[in-house]
């Protein structure tokens, strides 16, 4: 996030693109609420009529996977009608006129056509937002889980730049993350190309500083992501995982490939506090500690270091992490991971992370620091670029973005769109399922359908039906809804008793290698055991 | 900066910003004035009457709560005037109260109760106002906590809390009269609802009327935060033992000012969940299989895995730590270079994770390090 998340509620617009926010993220969905209670003007732009759409000014209704068409007709709009922020432009942005060319080559009537929003609604929403003086554009994963998100979020930052809607307090561009410490696990370096602090593995410079603490080589080719690893896996090239709280059968896209890919490794180590789905496929399996049974800092998606202090001892036999990680380097004759406490790892973090180097434990005791905080008399950073962006130019680059389509399009065997979802009572896989109330509140999967499909289909609310993909299928209940518009149906992923994720398409963006979750082509039949009574030719009997 | 008005409260002179009611005026200064509807980051409502003050020149009684300050406003809290009227409108409020307070779940952290103790009650006029108690069923549909409508005093936070801080409208008033209720909508039970139990009204509701279903009171609390998703709440663990029987919201943290959704505020009972891991555990494969596996452990004699691998075809068998980090080392080393990769986890700490990540480029020499953040 650009902005703290405090700040929302103080912003005179908000645009929410893609996040089911009242339900992944319910507090930031509160600080909406406050926002609109202030005043501000909300724009929601998401297929589902979410729980935010009721008290929003404009709810664009586009079609799963248009994001770019939308955000450019609005864009265009800004740009025909002068809402323009020039002297931003001026200033602090490039690439302009590139942009300005792929942006009018598409006019409102054809985004119509694809969006499915009228062209004076989508007008109205690109007035409302460039209109005010500070707006926040939030949005997650229904805006990066795309066979083309990384477009969908450049479209998002044009229209930030156009308007100069980024860089002061309340104004920005917020993608809401999605796990507790999945902010902080990118800081740390849990990723295939860069070091701690988003340091390119490639720069022999950066390497050499690491090689002088850590005492050894390093490899300088970027690694794998995670799809990747698993591609890597299946055809043989990696022969060892080792997985540390993760649940990939569960939650990778097309999980019956990445049970296969498994399945051809010759060593999987899973390190989890419960035996999940990949655990009960591993070679070994070691018991870690929860967040109540070890210290440590979490990083939430305003970027702020926060203290994780252990409550109880922990549970059975299990041991936290970041020992039984420090354990298995020592036995392995590695140096440098004779560590007694998190705090001594912070301080070897703090020395080679520049965005962290202000972070002890000390000054996060009471309330978490923002980072970028470069030093321990830096006050941390509420909010990003209030001066330059961290392109090389230190200009906001425009990207000229066209509309591509999903990968997967709806066909004549496939006529529904699945786009999956989370709920409000649930949390991933793992976690919220082991709490007994909340499987009460909610305890099965729910294939949401709009009447008018259900009644084309004759499916009634409760049924059990089947739900097939190109990939693979599964049975669910079904939910007849409005929430999703006709000719679309949504899941969930919590239920590993319905692995929703065998249906999904693992098209990658090419350059994030995010699976496409939000758009794969599927068809509902009805499981029903007919009975031969019910079919006319009789049982036999009279 | 905004203007102050001074006003004199029970003499005493007060300064307070324009626009500040009487109540916030009063406390600020330090002056006590009983409240019960009253909930600090709600709109007032007014309606319970207890906050009634007089206000010189002025006929009627003013409810602290509600009435702004003005420039020369002279202010009296307490008389006995005042302490009659509120009497009369507590008795009134206890007289379909169900107060078996012995028995009640709330008795001690009761505001109500505090009140009674704090005002007092006329004995004799309470009995000849009190009606026959309420019997309304007490709904416990939801898992996490009940609705006794018998100890319900209407004074609405719940229903402003649910409106302006959560947002989603789950409750209002219903019916007229005697019969007013906080009731959802329909009058349904709250599980088929829209409620999403998130439990701000049962935090806020200052009797037992929402009641959590499980009282246990904590013998230390431990500061923290919140492992579900990334807005990082802060939240304090109560912990009685080696279990945590509590969780409530850190006022002081920025992210959420004391609030809590349904999964930070109920969610960590995974923790005491029967189903985690207590012992390292090693797939018990029969040697020829293992060599299958490419596990060659002529190389690295470290015998680890002699003693607790039974011939137990693809189960699992449990193992000492000792062991099993003796394996996991012996048995990686064979996999140093690109043939090794890791997946780190966005639910461990940055510590955890700067260490996976060291772990993997400095001993198993590889890049190959993700994590969930695609998914």
């Amino acid at each position: 996030m650009t902005n703290a998340i405090s700040e929302i509620g103080e912003t005179g617009c908000v645009f929410v693109i893609g996040s089911h926010t009242a339900a992944a993220h319910p507090i930031i969905g509160r600080q909406i609420n406050r926002a609109v209670r202030n005043g501000a003007k909300l724009i929601v732009a998401d297929p589902r009529e979410i729980a935010l759409c009721r008290m929003a000014d404009i709810w664009l209704r586009h079609r799963s996977g248009t994001d770019v068409a939308l955000l450019n007709a609005m864009a265009r709009v800004i740009i025909e009608e002068k809402h323009l922020n020039t002297s931003f432009m001026k200033e602090r942005c490039e690439g302009f006129e590139a942009f300005e060319v792929a942006v009018m080559a598409s006019d409102l009537s054809l985004a119509e056509k694809v969006t499915g929003v009228p062209a004076e609604k989508i007008a109205e929403a690109a007035r409302m937002y460039a209109s005010v003086s500070s707006a926040t554009i939030l949005y997650a994963m229904g805006i990066t889980q795309h066979s083309h998100g990384t477009d969908n979020v450049k479209a998002v930052a044009n229209l930030a730049l156009l308007t100069g809607h980024i860089g002061n307090p309340s104004t920005g561009v917020n993608p809401l993350r999605g796990q507790n410490n999945v902010q902080g696990a990118c800081d740390m370096g849990a990723l295939p190309d860069v070091l701690p602090g988003y340091q390119k593995v490639q720069d022999p410079e950066i390497r050499k500083q690491f090689e002088k603490a850590w005492g050894c080589r390093l490899n300088r080719s970027p690694g794998l992501t995670l799809t990747e690893i698993f591609e890597a896996a299946h055809s043989g090239k990696v022969k060892a995982l080792y997985i540390m709280g993760e649940n990939p059968a569960v939650t990778e896209a097309d999980t019956s490939f990445i049970e296969e890919a498994i399945s051809h490794l010759e060593l999987l180590v899973v390190q989890d506090i419960f035996l999940t789905e990949t655990a009960q496929l591993a070679d070994v399996v070691l018991p870690a500690a929860s967040f109540a049974e070890k210290d440590g800092t979490f990083t939430n998606t305003e970027r702020r270091v926060q203290r994780v202090r252990k409550a109880i001892e922990p549970v059975g036999n299990s041991r936290p992490d970041w020992m039984i990680i420090c354990d298995i380097a020592q036995n392995m004759g590695a140096k440098g991971f004779d560590f007694d406490s998190p705090e001594q790892i912070m301080e070897e973090i703090r020395t080679l992370t520049p965005i962290y180097g202000g972070i002890t434990y000390e000054r996060i005791d009471k309330v978490g620091l923002q980072w970028p905080c470069p030093d321990t008399e830096h006050p941390g950073t509420p909010y990003l670029y209030p001066e330059r962006f961290t392109t090389p130019s230190g200009r906001g680059q425009f990207s000229p973005i066209s509309y591509t389509p999903p990968a997967e399009m709806t066909s004549h065997e496939y006529p529904l769109i699945l786009t999956t979802r989370r709920s409000m009572f649930h949390y991933h896989s793992t976690l919220s399922r082991k709490v007994a109330e909340l499987n009460d509140l909610r305890g099965e999967e729910q294939v949401e359908i709009n009447p008018v499909d259900a009644a084309a289909l004759e499916i009634e609310d409760g049924e059990t039906v089947k739900v097939i993909s190109r990939r693979g299928a599964v049975q669910a209940k079904a939910k007849i809804s409005r929430i999703t518009p006709p000719g679309v149906v949504s899941m969930t992923f919590h239920y590993p008793e319905t692995r929703t994720n065998v249906l999904t398409h693992a098209a990658l963006d090419p350059i994030a290698k995010i699976p496409e979750f939000k758009v794969c082509a599927v068809k509902i039949e009805r499981e029903i055991e007919y009975g031969a009574e019910y079919l006319g030719w009789g049982t036999g009997k009279d | 900066m905004t203007n102050h008005v001074s006003l004199t409260i029970n003499g005493v002179n007060v300064k307070a910003p324009e626009g500040a009611t009487i109540l916030e005026a009063a406390q600020s200064a330090g002056i006590y004035i009983p409240t019960l509807c009253y909930c600090p980051g709600l709109t007032s409502e007014g309606t319970c009457r207890i906050c009634l003050v007089k206000v010189e020149n002025k006929k009627k009684l003013h409810p602290a709560c509600r009435t702004p300050v003005k420039e020369g406003m002279k202010v009296i809290t307490d008389d006995a005037e005042i302490e009659q009227v509120r009497r009369v409108t507590l008795e009134l409020i206890l007289s379909d109260h169900d107060f078996n307070c012995l028995l009640c779940p709330k008795s001690g952290t009761c505001r109500l109760q505090a009140l009674v103790n704090r005002i007092g009650f006329d004995e004799q006029r309470l009995n000849r106002l009190n009606r026959v108690a309420k019997d309304l069923p007490i709904d416990t549909s939801n898992p996490f906590f009940d609705f006794n409508p018998n100890k319900c005093i209407q004074c609405g936070i719940c229903i402003r809390t649910c409106r302006e801080i959560v947002g989603v409208h789950a409750i209002d008033m219903a019916y007229r009269g005697y019969d007013l209720k906080v009731s959802t909508f329909g009058d349904k039970p709250f599980k088929e609802s829209v409620c999403v139990s998130c439990g701000e009204c049962v935090e806020r509701c200052p009797v037992a009327a929402l009641i959590p279903r499980k009282i246990e009171y904590p013998t230390r609390e431990v500061k923290t935060t919140c492992a579900y998703c990334g807005v990082g709440c802060g939240l304090y663990l109560g912990v009685r033992g080696n279990t945590i029987v509590k969780v409530r919201g850190d006022s002081e943290n920025p992210v959420n000012r004391g609030e809590l959704c349904i999964r930070g505020r109920f969610g960590y009972k995974f923790v005491h969940s029967p189903d985690r891991l207590s012992s390292p555990l090693v797939r018990a494969y029969d040697p020829l299989e293992r060599v299958a596996h490419g596990i060659d452990e002529t190389v690295k004699p470290g015998k680890a895995l002699t003693a607790p691998l039974v011939k137990r075809e693809g189960k699992f068998v449990e193992v000492n730590w000792e062991q099993a980090i003796k394996y996991v080392a012996s048995t990686l080393v064979h996999y140093k270079g690109d043939h090794f990769a890791a997946i780190s986890s966005a639910k461990c700490t940055n510590e955890e994770n700067y260490l996976f990540q060291k772990f993997v480029r400095a001993v198993m020499e590889t890049n190959n390090i993700d994590h969930c953040a695609r998914l």
